[in-house]
């Protein structure tokens, strides 16, 4: 199998993105990243059939190079597929978060929350109840 | 005959699924369409387990191409038992919701909820049924997108928060999928598991290491093992308590079927990747349980528990030995009811006191013997007590490592048997703190997740009699024990000997229609 290497360098490119969007906090960066990261994926698993070649219909007069092969190719059209359902699935769920809090970032995890106040209190032996308020 | 059956786990359900959305505003044939779709695909389960036992694997060969360039699917013992299983735990999950829904009479989400839900068990048969790599991750999608909905289903503050750790995570695992998917195919130049079977063996030992892991990573996502399980213990207790229950039940195991079937067909043997299934099974059994000590939520504290428990699975598997895999299989059968019944459990106590908080509840023994009947029973079966089927299934797990008597395998029987009686120590907290004590005065949580008539005796018949169904089916593991025991061994068996797998897909049948 011989392979591209503009589309390998893409490739990676795409996955370096989409990881990078992946860590920050803003969900929209979040969003966008999880795109990236699925057309980086899709790319790679048509990268697995290979290089270009004729068409794959039956009766088609092959090339010097042979056909394609279409399997990673119907593979990924199902992967795209998904991968775009589930994206708007995402960004209306990113836009609900937003009508709900106002703000576009990650909200905090509960145990980290609880953790953190354990930590505040134990750091300060003396509260009195009006602090806490 | 067979080529009608095979698909129909997988078809039924979808074309249900079309049909609820259409009759959205007549609740009551939804509900009996649904109802009538999941009862029906639990006996074609049945037929199937009963056809894989007699005459060996399943196959069918979708739109008539042949097995390499084509989709099988294929119905051997493991599958059509975890199917049956699974049809099973699903009707009665579905009996509970509607119980819940008749009662509580919103239109909007329970509309919703029936197409969601035979989307979802469309695509755990499909994770069962299918034998193509490629085929399996689209199965894994139809099943995750329906559970996407079910999870954010209320569409709250806390839902929205949890969904989108859910849906991030569940993403990020499909992409790493895809990649293993596509690397798998590049490798071999074959997604059908059976084709890549012969394949992958003859690859470099360093490649095959680095496909197998990659796998292995993407299902341990799903399945919750130890680095990768903390999506889980906070996304699952914000969802209604029907759906925490079927996902507790069924999603985590789908994800260690996948890891099971992936690992005895396409790695088989492979010392490294046994050795590191033991490390994991320990560390997913010790610190899932130690999490679920500390909880002060009933639902999260269970959640902490499916972690802790999934280790027990992964033990069987790294122990690679037919007693081992037999005790694998037998505890993902005995796992899958019995988690599923004690949410259903938890989704009554809140129903009835307002709040899952340990703290704020308590005396439930003087207002709800019915109530903590349920709870006990499963409870110790997931404790291990004899001679429920936790006992049971655990003593299988135990007797193979000890048995295999290497270091790891005798380490893992320790924390099994330590995970274990941790178990005990949480079901025994949470039966002091709600069953014992004083009765508490009920005060609601702020944000409620199961709209309810907090504090009055009444609970839906409906709900209370799922809910005994799933408790009778759990007792009656340990009824069929020997049998399901016989059966899980055949099964395993099979899995250690994957080449009867590989001919039956590959090879077709005498008088099979092959174009």
């Amino acid at each position: 199998m011989s392979g591209n290497l503009t589309l390998a360098l893409t490739v990676g490119a795409l996955y370096a993105a989409g990881t990078y969007l992946l860590l920050q906090r803003t969900l929209t960066r979040v969003v966008l990243g999880l795109g990236l990261l699925g057309h980086g994926a899709n790319l790679l698993l048509l990268q697995a059939g290979g290089s270009a070649g004729g068409v794959p219909f039956v009766g088609a007069p092959a090339g010097a190079s042979g056909v394609a092969d279409p399997l990673p190719q119907a593979m990924v059209l199902t992967a795209i597929v998904i991968t775009f359902g589930v994206s708007a699935f995402l960004l209306a769920l990113a836009y609900r978060s937003w009508v709900l809090t106002g703000e576009d970032d990650v909200q905090d995890d509960v145990e980290d929350r609880r953790v953190t106040r354990r930590q505040r209190t134990e750091d300060a032996p003396v509260v009195r109840p009006e602090d806490e308020l | 005959m067979i080529r009608v059956l095979l698909p129909l786990p997988i078809v039924l359900p979808l074309l249900g699924a079309g049909l609820a959305v259409a009759l959205g505003r007549h609740q009551r044939l939804q509900r009996l369409l649904s109802v009538l779709t999941l009862t029906v695909c639990a006996v074609v389960a049945a037929r199937l387990l009963h056809l894989a036992d007699t005459a060996g694997p399943a196959v069918v060969q979708l739109g008539g191409w042949a097995a390499p360039a084509g989709i099988s699917l294929v119905a051997d013992r493991l599958s059509s038992l975890l199917l049956l299983v699974s049809a099973l735990v699903l009707l009665a999950v579905l009996l509970y919701a509607i119980g819940q829904g008749a009662a509580d009479g919103r239109r909007t989400t329970v509309a919703v909820f029936h197409p969601c839900y035979l989307v979802l068990a469309a695509g755990i048969a499909m994770a069962f049924l299918t034998g193509d790599l490629f085929n399996l991750f689209v199965a894994f999608e139809v099943m995750l997108v329906a559970s996407y909905v079910l999870i954010t289903l209320d569409g709250g503050q806390e839902q929205v928060r949890a969904g989108m750790t859910y849906v991030v995570v569940s993403l990020l695992a499909s992409a790493l999928f895809v990649t293993a998917v596509g690397l798998v195919y590049a490798a071999t130049g074959t997604v059908n598991m059976a084709d890549a079977a012969g394949r992958l063996a003859e690859l470099p030992d360093g490649v095959r290491l680095m496909l197998g892991l990659m796998l292995l990573v993407v299902f341990g996502v799903k399945a919750a093992i130890f680095p990768l399980f903390s999506w889980l213990p906070d996304s699952y207790p914000t969802a209604p308590s029907p759906v925490t229950a079927v996902f507790a039940g069924l999603l985590t195991k789908v994800g260690v079927y996948a890891i099971i079937r992936t690992q005895t067909l396409l790695f088989p043997g492979d010392s490294v990747t046994a050795s590191i299934l033991l490390v994991l099974a320990v560390l997913t059994m010790v610190v899932g349980i130690l999490g679920a000590l500390v909880q002060d939520d009933l639902k999260r504290l269970l959640s902490f528990t499916i972690v802790g428990h999934i280790g027990y699975m992964l033990l069987g598997l790294g122990l690679y030995s037919v007693a081992g895999l037999a005790g694998a299989i037998l505890y993902t059968v005995h796992h899958i009811v019995v988690q599923t019944t004690l949410f259903l459990v938890a989704g009554l106590i809140e129903r009835r006191e307002g709040t899952s908080s340990l703290a704020r509840t308590g005396g439930l023994q003087h207002v709800a013997p019915v109530l903590t009947v349920l709870y006990l029973l499963p409870a110790l079966s997931l404790a291990g007590i004899p001679p429920f089927s936790g006992f049971l299934a655990k003593l299988g797990l135990i007797q193979a490592g000890t048995a295999d008597g290497g270091a790891l395998a005798l380490l893992a029987v320790a924390a099994a048997i330590v995970t274990s009686l941790l178990t005990l120590y949480a079901m025994a907290r949470v039966w002091s703190t709600v069953f014992w004590g004083r009765v508490a005065p009920v005060v609601p949580d702020a944000d409620l997740t199961d709209a309810l008539e907090v504090g009055t005796a009444r609970t839906p018949r409906l709900m209370l009699g799922a809910t005994a169904f799933a408790v009778a089916g759990g007792l009656s593991i340990t009824v069929v024990a020997g049998p399901l025991y016989a059966l899980s061994g055949r099964a395993a068996a099979d899995l250690m000997e994957p080449a009867t797998y590989v001919r039956a897909v590959l090879v077709p049948a005498p008088g099979a229609l092959s174009r």
